[in-house]
């Protein structure tokens, strides 16, 4: 497994609304509403055994005019489509009563029981930690410069060195388009478009008990307010093309635009402090599908164009992968004889029991994180190697002081210091 | 059972907790969250701490030695380590330690959690997220640790007393100071301060001037800046940028214990003799408004136990206070509620202004008839001025809302 960056999981997936989509909104028919549908429900088991934070929250779609509410019919159509029929509409007073913040002059909201928030740190990482602990060798800090087609199999120029293999993946994500070309195939364009996204105090939770979503229009879903697992809010995100893969800015008029969003879908949320503002690319391409093609003679798979439904689909993809490589020849038999146990990632999340309720010296107080987790992240299977890897498996630094008063013993812990 | 349970082991909460001894309260615990107590001060290197408290001038952290000192002779429990990260279902702090989890009884809450520097995110300051961008209080841990994570030329997010701490730190550091940048048209420390950066240091002190974006990845590069009158935008190379002061206090406690806030300071609503919206919970120091020198957030606390004390030994009945609010520019007075004729700390009121007013005139009212009117010298925003408490004897304790003005601004 090669990763160009310092970390894994340290791309779009660490950066997105971290949703768990049923995929009633999918396209009818995609490869992507499939892989959705599958993946919630994959992910849905496999998360509470790894560790991963998972929460039901449910969500509503709210209209904010006559003519959003009028799309409502053509929604429910096609979730129906999609197969999910949970979802049902509920009238004004209902929404008022369960979201008593809302903002005022909703039309209604189609509810959406299922839709749940997961943690987009632990997801993956579980995910690396579990391919390490199998046998895979991790490179990180790898960037493939070639492709070399050998018959059969590749041959591949890293910056850390030459490397060959008889199948290929390609889950490269922002730029599978340019190793998808690099392995001789031309078949999509990423356009990264940016989405910024305000992370709300945690004195701001109580605010909201679903996710609220916006009647999505052609080009956007729009701005959404969700909880997240580590108990703020968010708002976001914006939608907006941008050149380069790595322009990871915020920008003045998108977080302006953002506070107007949610001043008038919660007002009370934008007198909150704001505790984070993060920037995720998302690997949009010319089509409106998932780009995952399997070229079995060649033993290459494609995995690209994977969108903000990623997270969610993220185990339906490895499945769809892995049967495709097994008509591609490739042979995979369990290791050892019985059932696969599963890794068990430090629990972050906040419905669940947290170390420090437990006791232990806690060092960052803001997010409750105990120097003990601090130590097992740093010896963990795949350790961090910069505070923001830290702050992902741990989530020090992540609260509303932004290292006010750990940051600089944090920063000594992770050189390797007492602090 | 503890007597009083003071939450936050900095110069408010350990001054508390000293007085509270000597007034003769037998069970006193400070629970401080840091493996050492003191507070901010444990960081600040530089003199001018103790002047109104002690009668001297100390170092930050003398000052804070000094403070742990006195409460460990005056038979306090100073605990560290140890912090409440909430309220259990009956009301008690719950207290995470390297002991385990307990659950905290006391006849009495003094919460002294103090302040902080509002940081980048919350200022919405656009742009990349590298390294290198800090608040002071990060900035002199970094040094005191002596971090690799400090750069070499640095640009100073605003321009109040603790903007020239944060540059006189990076001049030890050997970083170099690019500039204060401040939206105000003055710079808010002390007479002369600008002409000590500007003479003695070489760092000039922009005025009218917003940091509009970060830029740079892994590392700051540069940031740009507007000029608020002209509208022009310019790059300053550099980086690290450290944002300076505009204070928050740390309420999440209060809060979670359904404290009432103030909306003006965010702290805890409280009546002159420092008492909460929530019987039996006091609160003193930083935590009331950000932010007041430590010596005068430690005089908060000492002037708190007073009435800790008689909440104690005589179960004074928890008033209903007369709230207090200001019009802008006026940003917030402290204490901003009144429940008799009991002086605030130190005998006065703290006034803060978010404009800077030259002899302001100030009118205190209550349902529209004059309490006090008079003048102040100047005001200036993130300093306190000083409102007399002459006024307390008229306040209508069943009247209404209190309020105040400033007229003739220029």
């Amino acid at each position: 497994m090669l990763e160009a960056a310092p970390d894994v999981g340290a791309g779009t997936s660490k950066a997105n609304t971290a949703l768990l989509h049923t995929g009633f909104d999918a396209k009818p028919g995609t490869l992507e509403s499939r892989l959705v549908r599958r993946g919630y429900e994959l992910l849905s088991s496999y998360a509470p055994q790894s560790g991963i934070p998972l929460e039901r929250t449910g969500a509503l779609l709210v209209a904010w005019s006559p003519e959003q509410r009028a799309a409502f019919p053509a929604i429910i159509a096609k979730a129906h489509a999609n197969g999910y029929t949970p979802i049902r509409q509920v009238e004004v007073e209902e929404l008022y009563r369960r979201e008593p913040q809302l903002g005022s002059g909703a039309h209604g909201a189609l509810e959406v029981p299922d839709e749940g928030i997961v943690c987009p740190f632990t997801t993956p990482l579980a995910f690396a930690t579990e391919a390490v602990l199998g046998g895979c060798e991790l490179r990180r800090n790898t960037r493939v410069t070639g492709v070399e087609r050998l018959n059969p199999g590749f041959r591949l120029q890293t910056t850390t060195g030459p490397l060959s293999a008889r199948f290929l993946v390609n889950a490269a994500g922002l730029w599978s388009d340019e190793l998808d070309r690099l392995a001789g195939h031309d078949e999509f364009t990423i356009t990264p478009r940016r989405g910024e996204l305000i992370v709300f105090d945690k004195l701001s939770r109580p605010l909201l008990k679903h996710i609220v979503l916006a009647v999505p229009t052609e080009t956007t879903k729009g701005v959404l307010v969700s909880p997240t697992v580590f108990g703020n809010l968010i708002l976001g995100p914006t939608a907006e093309n941008v050149e380069r893969k790595d322009d990871t800015s915020s920008t003045a008029h998108g977080l302006a635009y953002l506070r107007a969003e949610g001043e008038r879908v919660l007002p009370e949320l934008v007198r909150h402090e704001v505790t984070a503002i993060y920037v995720g690319l998302r690997a949009a391409t010319e089509h409106s599908d998932y780009q995952l093609r399997i070229h079995e003679r060649e033993g290459y798979v494609c995995v690209g164009g994977i969108r903000s439904t990623g997270l969610t689909a993220s185990l339906a993809i490895a499945e769809h992968v892995r049967e495709g490589l097994g008509r591609a020849g490739l042979r995979l038999e369990p290791k050892e004889p019985g059932p696969r146990r599963p890794v068990v990632m430090p629990n972050i999340g906040e419905l669940s029991p947290r170390p420090y309720e437990q006791g232990g010296r806690i060092v960052c107080f803001c997010e409750r994180v105990t120097l003990q987790e601090i130590e097992d992240a740093l010896y963990s299977t795949i350790p961090p190697v910069d505070l923001d890897g830290l702050r992902r498996r741990t989530r020090v630094l992540m609260g509303r002081c932004q290292g006010f008063y750990c940051g600089a013993r944090v920063a000594a812990l992770l050189r390797g210091g007492s602090g | 059972m503890t007597d009083v349970l003071v939450i936050g082991g900095g110069p408010a909460g350990l001054a508390c907790a000293i007085e509270l001894r000597r007034r003769g309260i037998s069970d006193v615990v400070v629970i401080d969250r840091e493996s050492r107590a003191g507070g901010i001060p444990r960081h600040c290197a530089h003199q001018g701490f103790g002047v109104r408290d002690l009668h001297r001038m100390l170092s930050g952290p003398s000052y804070a030695r000094r403070y742990v000192e006195l409460a460990r002779r005056a038979g306090v429990d100073v605990r560290v380590e140890a912090m409440v990260t909430g309220w259990s279902s009956a009301g008690l702090p719950e207290v995470t330690s390297p002991e385990g989890r307990e659950h905290l009884r006391a006849a009495a809450i003094v919460l002294a959690t103090g302040c902080r520097e509002r940081p980048r995110p919350a200022r919405l300051v656009p742009g990349s997220r590298p390294e290198g961008v800090f608040t002071t209080g990060l900035l002199q841990q970094l040094v005191e640790l002596q971090s690799p994570a400090i750069g070499t030329r640095a640009v100073i997010v605003g321009a109040e007393h603790v903007s020239f701490s944060a540059l006189l730190t990076l001049a030890h550091a050997g970083v170099e100071v690019a500039g204060m940048a401040t939206t105000l048209a003055w710079h808010q420390s002390v007479p002369g301060a600008g002409a000590v950066a500007r003479l003695r240091y070489r760092v000039p002190v922009w005025t009218r001037t917003e940091l509009t974006e970060i830029r740079g990845l892994p590392r700051v590069e540069e940031v740009e800046v507007r000029d608020l009158d002209g509208g022009r935008t310019r790059a300053v190379p550099c980086d690290t940028v450290v944002f300076t002061g505009d204070w928050i206090p740390d309420h999440e406690l209060a809060v979670l214990a359904g404290l009432e806030l103030d909306p003006g300071t965010r702290g805890p609503r409280i009546d002159a003799a420092l008492r909460t919206s929530r019987k039996g919970f006091f609160a003193a120091g930083n935590l009331l408004q950000g932010a007041e020198p430590a010596d005068v957030a430690a005089l908060s606390g000492r002037h708190a136990a007073a009435a800790v004390t008689r909440w104690l030994n005589e179960g004074d009945p928890w008033p209903t206070p007369v709230r207090i609010v200001c019009s802008a520019p006026l940003q917030w007075i402290s204490p901003n509620a009144v429940d008799g004729t009991g002086l605030p700390p130190r005998g006065h009121f703290a006034l803060r202004s978010s404009a800077f007013l030259r002899r302001p005139t100030l009118e205190i009212r209550q349902d529209g008839a004059l309490l006090w009117r008079g003048r102040l010298r100047r005001l200036v925003p993130g300093r306190s001025g000083h409102v007399p408490a002459t006024w307390l004897a008229r306040v209508n304790l069943g009247g209404g809302g209190i309020s105040v003005s400033a007229g003739n601004l220029h």
